[in-house]
């Protein structure tokens, strides 16, 4: 079906900008593979002259049903599976699923455990911004640079992890009451130093881009989202919050330990292109402060609850959504429970895909070049969109 | 937070003959959940959004599940402005084969619009009122439904609907010529 030709859809969808009538409309497929798409993904748009009338995004060039796959094994067999959903934080994938088993059994976590978890959550959150960050900017035409930059901090956090966990990306660190391996004294002490330069680093960062001439041009005023199409639409993390809506996981839920910290939630303005980067960089901040606090007060102890099972692990009939803020948005995992050693069912919510629903929004009566950064700005993964 | 059966009795109240059902959860998650009749689910929906108490104004999370009788959409609500939540209302079809319509609740959270479109793809349930249910992750030729229990997998991965029987069958017979000349050059 063309996008051309067919009729333009129902009510809750954006008006088709009228084509200006001075030529044909052209149909363009942006991806699957197209440096911008960030993997294999595809935006079908029509394009009047530059000017963007219509866009659909095509997914599932990487499905390989997670789901299904889920529930044929064990409820610890696909812990090392969820680092694969979204394989820039694997750390909160872990801790997402984690927590909604936990809450399908009842099980609790001891304070170490919760106290590492927020420390490699927090690292993933700013490695996960910084790169996105990278990436936008990449794609505005600054080749290398700022990306490099990130890359150099992702690398000391990737360090990090290697050093916690056996490794850099598919770390498989969580259990169900707890964390699989405990972290030494050198190695919290090795975390405090880099944790200790990661300030620098934003204000270089910021120093960088926030005031350049040609970032703000390209960014200010692009792909806005109202707070009502964004509450409405599922939008989560820092998409939301750069359009001003308050809503932190971390803060509503308070999931883990989260309550023990002082940080605050930035809010953005005009929930532009712009706003969402800078609502990044204003959270890698907040994550610092929380990393300084959990690194100042992390007790000894346990990292694995004594009442942990982990063989013959058979939850008793029921279900559970847990949710946590992943660096993307809501990251959420539904489990049901028959009684039997593999879910019944298991369900990811996966917040690249939601906050994609309005992408064509943003996108209509842009320029073609816009469409790479508005979606740029979205940061997804598509590991996670296709699952 | 109202419970359950709070929000049961003033769905009840505001909508007349919705069949409201409290789905008990045996699990410690405590999050029990709401069936709600299909004919009444967007007076109900629409009630859910806005009413002032309740305010359940973003849908989180929208679930197939494959039952053994039925079909079932799950949805999870959370308030933004409340911040509270979630609220767990489930949609039941008639059967597994023949009556798998359900109402879609794309027209009040457009949040269900991707998810509704993926239940369809995986689970085969028909959102009715949903702008443009296509399917989401599969290609739009594939015919089952994989996330049903009793789907079977095919022998083939390799299938594809392109050309590539084709393209199979020509390297078939590359192979065998290959295989006689080797034959040839052995001997």
């Amino acid at each position: 079906m063309s996008l051309l030709t067919e009729k333009p859809a129902g009510w809750n969808r954006p008006a088709l900008i009228a084509p200006s009538g001075d030529g044909e409309l052209l149909e363009v497929a942006m991806g699957p593979h197209h440096p911008s798409t960030h993997g294999v993904f595809r935006m079908d748009v029509a394009l009047d002259g530059e000017r963007v009338v219509r866009l659909r995004p095509v997914f599932g060039y990487l499905h390989r049903n997670h789901e299904k796959i889920a529930e044929g094994q064990s409820y610890l067999a696909s812990m090392p599976f969820t680092d694969r959903l979204d394989y820039i934080c694997p750390m909160t994938n872990n801790w997402a699923y984690a927590l909604a088993v936990e809450k399908l059994v009842g099980q609790e976590v001891p304070e170490r455990a919760e106290y590492l978890r927020v420390i490699v959550g927090e690292l993933t959150r700013f490695q996960n911004h910084a790169s996105s960050i990278g990436f936008l900017i990449q794609e505005m035409g600054a080749s290398g640079t700022p990306l490099m930059y990130a890359f150099r901090e992702r690398e000391k956090i990737l360090d990090l992890f290697e050093e916690l966990t056996g490794a850099r990306m598919m770390v498989n660190y969580m259990r169900f009451g707890g964390c699989r391996v405990d972290a030494s004294v050198a190695w919290l002490e090795k975390t405090r130093k880099v944790v200790a330069g990661l300030g620098g680093f934003v204000d270089e960062f910021e120093r960088l881009l926030a005031t350049n001439e040609i970032l703000m041009v390209r960014t200010q005023g692009v792909g806005v989202l109202s707070a009502e199409l964004a509450v409405n639409a599922g939008v989560t993390g820092p998409m939301l919050r750069a359009s001003g809506v308050n809503y932190d996981i971390r803060k509503v839920d308070a999931y883990g330990i989260y309550n023990r910290f002082k940080f605050r939630v930035p809010l953005g303005d005009h929930g532009d292109v712009y706003d969402r980067f800078m609502i990044r960089l204003l959270e890698m901040r907040e994550s610092i402060v929380i990393l300084e606090q959990a690194l100042k007060d992390i007790p000894a102890g346990p990292v694995m609850s004594a009442t942990a099972k982990i063989r013959g692990f058979r939850p008793k009939p029921g279900e559970a959504y847990g949710r946590i803020e992943a660096p993307k948005g809501e990251l959420g995992f539904y489990l049901i429970s028959d009684g039997g050693p593999n879910p019944y069912r298991y369900r990811v919510r996966p917040p690249s895909l939601i906050n994609l629903t309005v992408l064509e929004d943003m996108c209509l009566g842009h320029d073609v070049a816009d469409v790479v950064l508005i979606f740029g700005s979205v940061d997804i993964v598509l590991g996670e969109v296709d699952r | 937070m109202k419970t359950v059966e709070e929000i049961k009795s003033v769905i009840e109240a505001a909508i007349p003959g919705a069949a409201v059902e409290i789905v008990p959860n045996p699990g410690p998650s405590g999050q029990h959940s709401l069936r709600i009749a299909p004919s009444h689910a967007l007076a109900v929906a629409k009630f859910l959004r806005d009413d002032e108490e309740l305010k359940l104004d973003y849908l989180s999370n929208v679930t197939g599940v494959d039952w053994p009788d039925a079909l079932e959409a799950v949805y999870h609500l959370y308030s933004v402005e409340k911040k509270h939540g979630p609220v767990v209302i489930r949609l039941r079809t008639g059967n597994r084969t023949d009556q798998v319509e359900l109402p879609s609740l794309t027209p009040i959270w457009r949040s269900a619009e991707f998810q509704e479109r993926e239940i369809f793809d995986l689970y085969g349930i028909v959102f009715t009122g949903h702008p443009d249910l296509r399917r989401l992750l599969m290609w739009e030729e594939f015919k089952d439904h994989p996330m049903r229990r009793d789907y079977v997998a095919p022998d083939d991965f390799e299938y594809e609907p392109t050309a590539h029987d084709e393209v199979l069958k020509r390297a078939e017979a590359h192979k065998a010529a290959m295989a006689g000349k080797l034959a040839e050059a052995s001997t």
